[in-house]
């Protein structure tokens, strides 16, 4: 099955809200691997917390997230990216020695 | 394994910062070769889907849970390089805007979590690749295992970090048998989640996996083969 370049990106990024904003509420409450160890060998108290701007992680926020770095990532991945004409400039003495003896 | 504030003391976290910053500048760099105007769209994605995938906290012993780290998942999907700027956003992100990490720990993560298990899962990929048969079917377990890897070792480098300016006092032999411990077993959730996300973008677009790329051109010199003899 070959599907197209924005079917594959549709793709992606349903799952990515369906994971942040539905399957989120299923996430194991648990503390992570190194906050457990923190807790278990006594420095989990060194931790110096401090308050989340939009309240933690929850569905909406969850989807904001997604979104925010859908767009910085997305962004600067687009800015840098090799274009067209970066090709040409790159091989363009050539292309233009070869334009100017046609002309 | 998002290290908050408080656990490193300010030189190692100065440091820390330092090498994150220019890890991200060589990245901005070197994406610009792995990016064109077919990939450039889905790198956004990836790190899209990588900071979802972070907040599904899954068990993995009693009282402990795991998530997804992504540096290898990313690395495979769009390019080392690129893949460590979609960490680098994720990690900036869940610092500024969900208090998930330090702030002055904003490098340390960047450079575990990011810089670690980019560069350990990309070439524990690219060391599979080159001794495994080159068949498109051998990338997504390869990906797994590298995936696999790029955890623990993640979780020794915090060690490492923690040897040097660790803000408690503690023995540094049993603090990294139970950070790569734990980190073993979340390396298995994110080997699973590896290989499915690579797995399914393969079955459907493999030309869309940076990893897959060299298996591909193999596969079209095979196929051209017999139509030149014919």
């Amino acid at each position: 099955m070959k599907v197209s370049t924005k079917v594959v990106a549709a793709g992606l990024l349903l799952v990515a809200l369906l994971m942040a904003g539905v399957v989120s509420r299923f996430a194991s409450s648990d503390p992570d691997g190194l906050t457990k160890v923190s807790e278990d060998h006594g420095f989990a108290d060194t931790e110096k917390a401090r308050d989340s701007p939009v309240g933690g992680y929850g569905a909406v926020t969850g989807v904001l997230g997604v979104l925010v770095v859908l767009g910085l990532a997305g962004g600067v991945t687009y800015a840098v990216r090799r274009r067209e004409y970066d090709d040409d400039r790159e091989h363009g003495h050539e292309h233009e020695h070869e334009h100017e003896r046609v002309e | 394994m998002h290290v908050p504030d408080g656990f490193l003391d300010a030189p190692t976290s100065v440091a820390t910062g330092a090498v994150a910053a220019v890890a991200v500048g060589v990245a901005l760099r070197g994406a610009r070769r792995e990016l064109d105007d077919r990939t450039a769209p889905l790198a956004g994605l990836v790190a899209a889907f990588i900071f979802a995938t972070q907040m599904l906290n899954f068990p993995v012993a009693s009282g402990t849970s795991g998530h997804l780290l992504g540096g290898a998942l990313a690395a495979i999907l769009v390019g080392p390089y690129t893949g460590l700027l979609c960490m680098a956003t994720v990690f900036l992100v869940q610092c500024l805007l969900f208090a998930d990490g330090g702030i002055t720990a904003l490098g340390t993560n960047i450079d575990l979590m990011g810089v670690v298990t980019v560069l350990v899962g990309w070439t524990v990929f690219k060391t599979l690749q080159a001794v495994l048969p080159k068949r498109l079917s051998m990338v997504a377990p390869s990906a797994g295992i590298a995936a696999l890897v790029s955890v623990p070792a993640a979780a020794g480098c915090f060690v490492i970090l923690y040897a040097l300016g660790g803000t408690a006092d503690l023995s540094l032999g049993n603090l990294a048998a139970a950070m790569i411990g734990v980190h073993v077993l979340i390396g298995i959730g994110e080997a699973v989640i590896t290989f499915l996300a690579v797995g399914s973008i393969i079955a459907v677009r493999p030309d869309l996996v940076y990893g897959a790329r060299p298996v591909l051109e193999t596969r079209e010199l095979e196929v051209r083969i017999p139509g030149a003899v014919a």
